[in-house]
């Protein structure tokens, strides 16, 4: 049992938690997730690490209510438990200094970029983040990022605060003033791919991190299989970082459909449950 | 006395009601069966049996317990050896091992051995296990990694021996292929549950969602404890890699299993993780995998599933016993036929299967007869929905994050007869050395290892 020894709202549908895992905590790297399983009947999902704190033994997990788990999960009060908290599993991120790094979050993939900029700042690397959403309510971390790059960019789609556009706009003007030695991209499939899109023509080295459907986590089942430079690989072991320009980004999105219906009914369910 | 000919009948759900639900096939002797099977057993003074059994049950001594209706002696005469008897008398394969072996099989059926295990290992829990007294501790400590019948058995030896045994398992529940893999309707999970109980009861603690290679590394548990045992079995699913793999509605065997079994998907949505539920369903494979996925596919509500085989009837590895229940539970066979290619629709999803018919050559390395492909035989399937199941190969997990762990060509940890690995004071069976054998050939494995981890010990 994992207790929750803290909660915040991040906006609406986004919630963070700190949860005392220890061990977990004391090896985390920056690019590594957790597995979690609610309860009993719950199902395992992944969520990234986002922070760590060694010395109260917590792990922070920020997520999107976007179905019936992370609904669930978001419910939970502090002071509360999860009966499993598996991790840190996944490669960690390379993290070295390569010079300038830009560092594209977009929604809730803020929350994992976030200890990549963190790590890539430590190391002394000079930190440019481009962070995007929807609309204001859903830019997270903003004083966190700010606080470990040298240059934040902010944009919104529907131009609710900030910049109107997308985080690729910025990343395109950057690149044609300045040199870029790295970038890295984490939110929804689309924006990656789109990322990876942009940096291709100025051969700037892209890493994605994907989050394809998982199970087990640890290279068992072949549920997170992604194609990166026609090879298959699994994204819980051989990633989730993988050379943007190399992954097949659309079998990613498709595959990340293939329970949409069965997650529709979960949702309707619970939903009805919890009126 | 007569000689009783044939094998004593086990009681088995009927075909029909039985693919609508995951409730036990085979239902077990009565005591009127197990009593009449016993009296079939010749009692041969070299019991060749014994041989044939990877962990030596002394067979003939329990089956005459059995006909003395000292059933209580039975167990204890089985428990000798083996800790996990009603799981082993319901999934060895018998046909190759002790029975293989059995006087009686050479011109009548051989004893059913594995049924009357399972006997008076169900009469125990029916009637109140008992747990021996523990041995005075040693003082010294072991981590076993994996809790698949590798691990249990080598914890459970070296438990019963007085060590302080810590079993490190990276999902949240112990047991590894046995609640993974293994169906319900085969291998109730109440009996692994139970049997697992006993090995804990032996003095060995299980801690799950701990990924050893991660958490905590094999060099870390050697500055806590005084041995190492990796049990971490065969888990990387083997795909064909033919065009279509990675369409959605094609699963690997392990994935497919897992959501059922150990996730509960076929309880969904009361349970949270989703299956898809295939109409027309290909099953590719031979062994065990293919004869498990074919037959839970079945009771997840395919219309129709298919066995698709390489090779012929004969070669197929699967326990016989399943092959027959598949037959059944009419599952369509298609033996010396590959499939080249899974063909999808616009949206990614499987909507059928290109197949080409093989015949058998010469035998090759496994001694097997090769199977060829016959040029200008290819036909479509028509399935909705594919399943893997060619076999897995050893979890490289813990050989990649340890190093100077010394591992062949398949990736398997390479080990000495008694289970010594390149790294001192660190041993390795089951599956993960052997590369995917049977359930009481991993157990015997555990043994060798425990026996030997003894011997390191005490010296
Ligand atoms: C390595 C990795 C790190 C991640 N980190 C974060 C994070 O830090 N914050 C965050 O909000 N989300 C993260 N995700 C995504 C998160 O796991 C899913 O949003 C979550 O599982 C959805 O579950 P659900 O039941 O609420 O929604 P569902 O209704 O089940 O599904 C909604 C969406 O989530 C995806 N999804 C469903 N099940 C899984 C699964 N088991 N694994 C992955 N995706 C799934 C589906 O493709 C679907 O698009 C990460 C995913 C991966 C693979
Ligand atoms: C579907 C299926 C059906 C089968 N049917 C039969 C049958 O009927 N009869 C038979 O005799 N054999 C059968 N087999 C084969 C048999 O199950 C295996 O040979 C046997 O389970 C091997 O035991 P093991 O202990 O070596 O490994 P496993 O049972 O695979 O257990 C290994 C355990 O280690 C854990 N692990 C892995 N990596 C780590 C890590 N890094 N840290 C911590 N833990 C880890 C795993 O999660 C798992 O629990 C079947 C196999 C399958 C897949
Ligand atoms: S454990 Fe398996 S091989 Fe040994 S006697 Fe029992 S059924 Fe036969
Ligand atoms: S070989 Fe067969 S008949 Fe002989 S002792 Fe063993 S089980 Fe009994
Ligand atoms: S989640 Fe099972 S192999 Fe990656």
């Amino acid at each position: 049992m994992h207790r929750i020894v803290y909660k915040k709202q991040l906006s609406e549908s986004v919630k963070l938690f700190d949860i005392g895992a220890s061990l977990i905590a004391k090896k985390f790297k920056a690019g590594q997730f957790v597995i979690i399983k609610i309860d009993e009947k719950g199902e395992r999902i992944p969520l990234t690490i986002v922070d760590a704190d060694k010395e109260s033994g917590t792990v922070r997990i920020i997520f999107q209510e976007v179905g019936k788990s992370t609904k669930q999960l978001g419910l939970l009060k502090a002071g509360e438990a999860i009966e499993n908290v598996i991790g840190p599993l996944g490669k960690p991120a390379e993290i070295k200094k390569f010079g300038k790094v830009v560092c594209i979050g977009g929604g809730v993939g803020i929350a994992p970029l976030y200890p990549q900029a963190k790590a890539f700042k430590e190391e002394g690397n000079e930190v440019i983040s481009i962070i995007g959403a929807r609309t204001k309510e859903l830019i997270i971390l903003e004083e966190e990022m700010r606080n470990v790059s040298d240059r934040l960019y902010i944009t919104t789609d529907d131009g609710s605060y900030v910049r109107k556009g997308f985080v690729s706009d910025v990343l395109k003007e950057l690149l044609e003033k300045e040199k870029i030695d790295r970038v890295v991209t984490i939110g929804p499939a689309i924006m990656m791919m789109v990322t990876a899109r942009v940096t291709k023509p100025y051969n700037v080295k892209t890493i994605a991190s994907l989050n394809s459907i998982m199970v087990d986590g640890t290279g068992m089942c072949g549920a997170c299989r992604v194609s990166v430079g026609g090879e298959t690989k699994f994204a819980c072991v051989d990633g989730p970082d993988f050379d943007a320009h190399l992954v097949d980004f659309k079998l990613l999105m498709e595959r990340q459909k293939i329970y949409l219906d069965e997650e529709r009914k979960a949702m309707e369910l619970f939903e009805g449950e919890c009126e | 006395m007569t000689l009783i000919k044939e094998k004593t009948k086990i009681k088995e759900q009927d075909p029909k009601k039985r693919i609508k639900n995951f409730h036990e096939v085979a239902l077990g002797y009565s005591l009127e069966d197990a009593l009449k099977e016993a009296s079939r057993c010749l009692q041969c003074k070299d019991s060749p049996c014994i041989k044939g059994c990877p962990v030596y049950i002394d067979i003939p001594a329990f089956i005459k317990l059995i006909k003395e209706a000292k059933f209580d002696e039975a167990i204890k005469k089985i428990k000798e050896k083996n800790n996990l008897p009603a799981i082993c008398g319901r999934v060895c394969p018998q046909e190759n091992q002790c029975e293989k072996f059995c006087v009686m099989g050479k011109k009548f059926e051989p004893v059913g051995v594995g049924r009357l295990e399972r006997f008076v290992a169900d009469w125990e829990i029916k009637n109140g296990i008992k747990h021996p007294k523990k041995t005075k501790p040693t003082g010294k400590k072991v981590a076993v990694v994996g809790s698949g019948p590798a691990g249990l058995t080598c914890a459970g030896d070296l438990a019963k021996l007085g060590y302080e045994v810590t079993i490190f398992e990276s999902l949240h529940k112990p047991g590894g292929v046995l609640v993974y893999g293994i169906p319900e309707y085969r291998l109730p999970k109440k009996i692994v549950e139970i049997e697992i109980d006993y090995i804990k009861k032996l003095g060995s603690e299980v801690k799950t969602d701990f990924v050893i290679g991660k958490i905590l590394s094999i060099e870390e548990l050697l500055e806590e404890y005084d041995a190492v045992f990796i049990g971490t079995g065969a888990g990387l699913p083997r795909f064909l890699n033919i065009p279509g793999e990675n369409l959605n509605g094609v699963y690997s065997a392990n994935e497919f299993l897992t959501r059922v079994n150990l996730m509960k998907a076929y309880l969904f949505p009361e349970y949270d993780t989703p299956v898809k539920k295939g109409k027309r369903i290909a099953v590719i494979g031979g062994g065990n995998t293919a004869m498990d996925s074919a037959r839970t596919a079945l009771r997840v509500g395919a219309d129709k599933v298919y066995i698709v085989y390489r090779r012929s009837e004969k070669e197929m590895p699967a326990r016989n016993e399943e092959i027959e229940h598949a037959k059944e539970e009419g599952i369509e066979f298609m033996f010396l036929t590959n499939p080249t290619e899974i063909i999808g629709d616009e949206n990614n999803w499987v909507k059928g299967m290109k197949c080409i018919k093989m015949k058998l050559g010469e035998p090759d390395e496994s001694g097997r007869r090769r199977p060829i492909p016959i040029s200008g035989s290819e036909f479509p399937l028509d399935v909705d929905m594919v399943i893997i199941g060619c076999g897995q190969s050893p979890n490289p997990l813990v050989p990649e994050a340890t190093k100077g762990l010394k591992t062949a060509k398949w990736g398997n940890i390479i080990v000495d007869e008694n289970g010594r690995t390149s790294l001192k004071k660190v041993w390795a069976g089951g599956d993960i050395a052997s590369g995917g054998a049977t359930v009481i050939a991993a157990m015997g494995e555990g043994k060798i290892a425990a026996a030997d981890i003894h011997k390191f010990l005490s010296e």
